[in-house]
């Protein structure tokens, strides 16, 4: 316990940098998802072959090997970003290839009926995906969101292999310090968990709120 | 497309074909603009240069990148063997009649499923020495992969379990089946056909947790570019080949859980499970609805 107390700002810090890279990704995220479902819908066959392409590739490469290559490889061709910047642009468009996914099949969901209204009244496709499919076909997928931020959150910790300092690498940092793995380790895994479980209570209640009981 | 999508939009008039010339053509151009600024990045820093994209002509270079791939191969073999065999006992725990195992597997899989693999892994290479619990490096990736993915792996046989029409359970009880039997004889035959597709997937998941080999320094694939970069310090080239081939077998196995999800977890044709699919005999005089 005293290695924890005695190291309680730094452990803060890395909370702190966890939670602030958990939240700036989950939006980049989201826009990212929202962005690439709809490439993957659109009327334009070439604008839906670039998403299809975005989602092959960043779900089919190790979030690792992409935090390497842009951290450690791209500024050899001259692009640098603030370390924290690049993880948090990284985790943001490997994750926002999960969440288009999500939210497609969200819009898959969506009765066809409502989409034929749409059209009939004269919508078009840009305004029927804003007024009548998005809506209905986000709320039906608030749980699946509520997984990928919580897989979100548990991949932020891969920052700290590119060196950013954040939860997992503060706990490992104190334990270099104090020799207490047990106490250091665990007390990271518990503020994980209970950061996890802050997203499920919010997805939970989000849910309640917004989902539609058909 | 599915329907939803064709129905998303009519099917275009000369208006909308325009529009979507437009849109292909502006496409293009942003796509042509993005490709042309990274070559001019590449270029103006000497990285397209023939000699330093060589190397990765010869065979050398190729046999440690593959040497680096077949350990990652084998790392995931391992894991996958291994978490899903825990994942199916802890699977069965929390569906166990048994309080205790109840609990306990399902405390697990709560456990694990919110905690990185990172921070195991970093338990396993400081914390579990100290212990005497030094484990060889093949293994201190293995165990903390397996330890998470078994918790992954819990969840989805699970699922598959519990979607299970319940019809099946009971008539197997019916019969006169131990629920040991009616699970091992009646459930699970069905339940992991269906689930084959997630478990492939799953694995896709796993074969990509092996880049944490990289922390281990296991020269797995992603470890193996990192070493060799720092030998021929042709760091962008190495890392983008070792992307690449990452692409190429992830691609190939989501690939196949498609297809088996296409195909119903079924890898041929031949099971006798089609009887279903075929048409109701005609009778007399009645047409078919």
């Amino acid at each position: 316990m005293e290695a924890l107390t005695a190291h309680l700002s730094q452990l803060g810090h890395g909370l702190v940098t966890t939670v602030e890279l958990t939240v700036v990704t989950t939006l980049g995220a989201m826009l990212l998802g929202i962005v690439v479902a709809t490439l993957r819908i659109a009327p334009v066959p070439l604008l839906r072959a670039i998403g299809t392409a975005y989602v092959e590739v960043f779900q089919n490469l190790p979030l690792l090997a992409l935090l390497v290559l842009f951290v450690f490889a791209l500024p050899t061709i001259g692009i640098t970003f603030p370390l924290f910047t690049s993880a948090a642009i990284v985790i943001a468009v490997y994750e926002g290839a999960y969440l288009a996914e999500a939210i497609r099949a969200g819009i898959n969901t969506v009765g066809v009926g409502q989409a034929e209204a749409a059209r009939a009244i004269g919508l078009t496709f840009g305004q029927s995906l804003r007024h009548v499919i998005l809506p209905q076909g986000l709320r039906a997928v608030i749980q699946p969101i509520g997984n990928i931020c919580i897989a979100l959150l548990m991949n932020t910790s891969l920052a700290a292999a590119v060196g950013v300092v954040e939860l997992t690498q503060a706990a490992n940092t104190v334990n270099l310090v104090e020799a207490q793995p047990i106490a250091v380790f665990t007390g990271a895994g518990l503020a994980y968990m209970l950061l996890a479980l802050i997203i499920g209570q919010v997805t939970g209640l989000l849910e309640r709120r917004l989902a539609i009981v058909r | 497309m599915n329907k939803t999508q064709q129905i998303l939009f009519d099917e275009p008039g000369p208006r909308a074909q325009r529009r979507i010339r437009i849109a292909t053509v502006l496409g293009a151009v942003l796509l042509a603009g993005a490709l042309v600024a990274a070559v001019y990045q590449f270029a103006s820093h000497g990285e397209l240069a023939a000699a330093r994209w060589e190397p990765f002509t010869t065979w050398p270079i190729w046999r440690y990148l593959l040497n680096g791939l077949w350990a990652t191969l084998r790392a995931a073999a391992a894991t996958a063997v291994l978490s899903s065999a825990l994942g199916l006992l802890l699977a069965l725990g929390r569906l166990s009649t048994h309080r205790p195992l109840r609990w306990l597997a399902g405390a697990y899989v709560e456990i694990f499923r919110t905690v990185p693999t990172l921070l195991l892994i970093y338990v396993t290479l400081f914390a579990l020495p100290q212990y005497g619990l030094n484990f060889p490096l093949f293994w201190k990736l293995v165990v903390p992969l397996v330890v998470s993915n078994s918790a992954a792996f819990a969840e989805i046989f699970r699922s598959g379990i519990l979607a299970l029409d319940r019809g099946q359970t009971e008539a197997g009880l019916a019969v006169g089946l131990r629920r040991g039997q009616v699970m091992a004889l009646v459930v699970l035959p069905q339940a992991l056909l269906q689930l084959a597709p997630s478990l492939v997937s799953q694995l896709v998941g796993l074969l990509k947790d092996t880049s944490l080999g990289f922390v281990v320094s296991y020269t797995e694939l992603l470890y193996s570019g990192q070493v060799l970069s720092s030998y021929t310090h042709l760091l962008i080239q190495t890392f983008l080949v070792v992307a690449l081939i990452y692409l190429v077998v992830n691609a190939s196995l989501s690939k196949f859980a498609r297809v088996l999800q296409a195909r119903n977890g079924r890898f041929g044709g031949r099971r006798g499970r089609r009887t279903a699919e075929l048409p109701p005999p005609l009778l007399e005089g009645k047409t078919p609805r």
